[in-house]
């Protein structure tokens, strides 16, 4: 039958991702890892209003190497989230969506993620007043 | 043999007419979303090595509470938006889909207000 000649969508495990698809599911991954870490951020809150004791143990928790750590990824999937977010608003605006353009536009999301994640840790390590 | 007329059976399928809302939703709320996010962000990193007091009467102050509290509105409202999409997508089975998408929302609506409280009481000196 003529069925063998017909178009198949990609084997999704042998089929490397183009950048601009990778950075979609990682949009809506890092979501998803938002919603669910705005219970950090409630946590935080919370402890702030509890005063200064429950302050005091959620600064050290935060402080530790895995607080730190869920921080950074915090921060991370923030920052992604925000430059790849506002790529879709500029593509919701009905610009950007020749192939040249997403290549570049997907660069560009990946070092604005990268240059703001650093930008907040340096705010925190280097101009943080007090200690 | 069905009683049924065939516009019977036809009626109430489709869309429900409200998508454009929820689309839109989610473009306002990111909107919204890009200065209070970056602006809460570095404002807790400029505070992560301060004592108690300071970060109390830093958040607690009238601008920063009110932007924070805008944030949490802003933010868990995109949140519900975002993963009642994922849902939709990737769940096929209707019952397991709405109970998520609930399930999901009325969480969603605990933390936020939770959050809103803790913002008030730390505001308002409680």
């Amino acid at each position: 039958m003529s069925s063998n000649n017909r178009p198949l969508s990609p084997h999704l495990d042998v089929y490397r991702l183009p950048l601009s698809a990778l950075l979609s599911i990682v949009h809506r991954g890092t979501g998803a890892f938002l919603s669910i870490g705005s219970v950090v951020l409630v946590w935080w809150l919370m402890a702030l209003a509890g005063g200064e004791a429950s302050f005091a143990s959620a600064q050290s928790f935060l402080g530790s190497f895995f607080g730190r750590l869920i921080l950074l990824g915090w921060s991370f999937a923030l920052f992604f989230h925000l430059a790849n977010g506002i790529r879709h608003l500029v593509w919701d605006a009905g610009y950007g969506f020749e192939k040249e353009a997403v290549e570049k536009s997907s660069l560009v999301v990946i070092a604005a993620a990268v240059i703001l994640t650093l930008a907040v840790w340096a705010a925190a390590f280097l101009f943080a007043a007090g200690a | 043999m069905s009683l049924r007329s065939p516009l019977g059976t036809a009626k109430g399928l489709g869309s429900a007419k409200d998508g454009l809302h929820h689309w839109w939703a989610q473009r306002v709320t990111a909107i919204a979303l890009i200065p209070l996010t970056v602006l809460f962000a570095f404002q807790v990193a400029l505070l992560s090595m301060s004592d108690y007091k300071t970060v109390i009467d830093c958040i607690g102050s009238p601008w920063s509470s009110a932007l924070i509290v805008s944030l949490i509105v802003a933010a868990f409202y995109h949140a519900a938006l975002g993963m009642q999409v994922i849902y939709e997508d990737y769940i096929s089975n209707k019952a397991i889909r709405i109970g998520a998408i609930m399930t999901t929302n009325l969480m969603l609506f605990l933390l936020g207000t939770a959050a809103i409280i803790a913002v008030l009481r730390i505001a308002l000196g409680g």
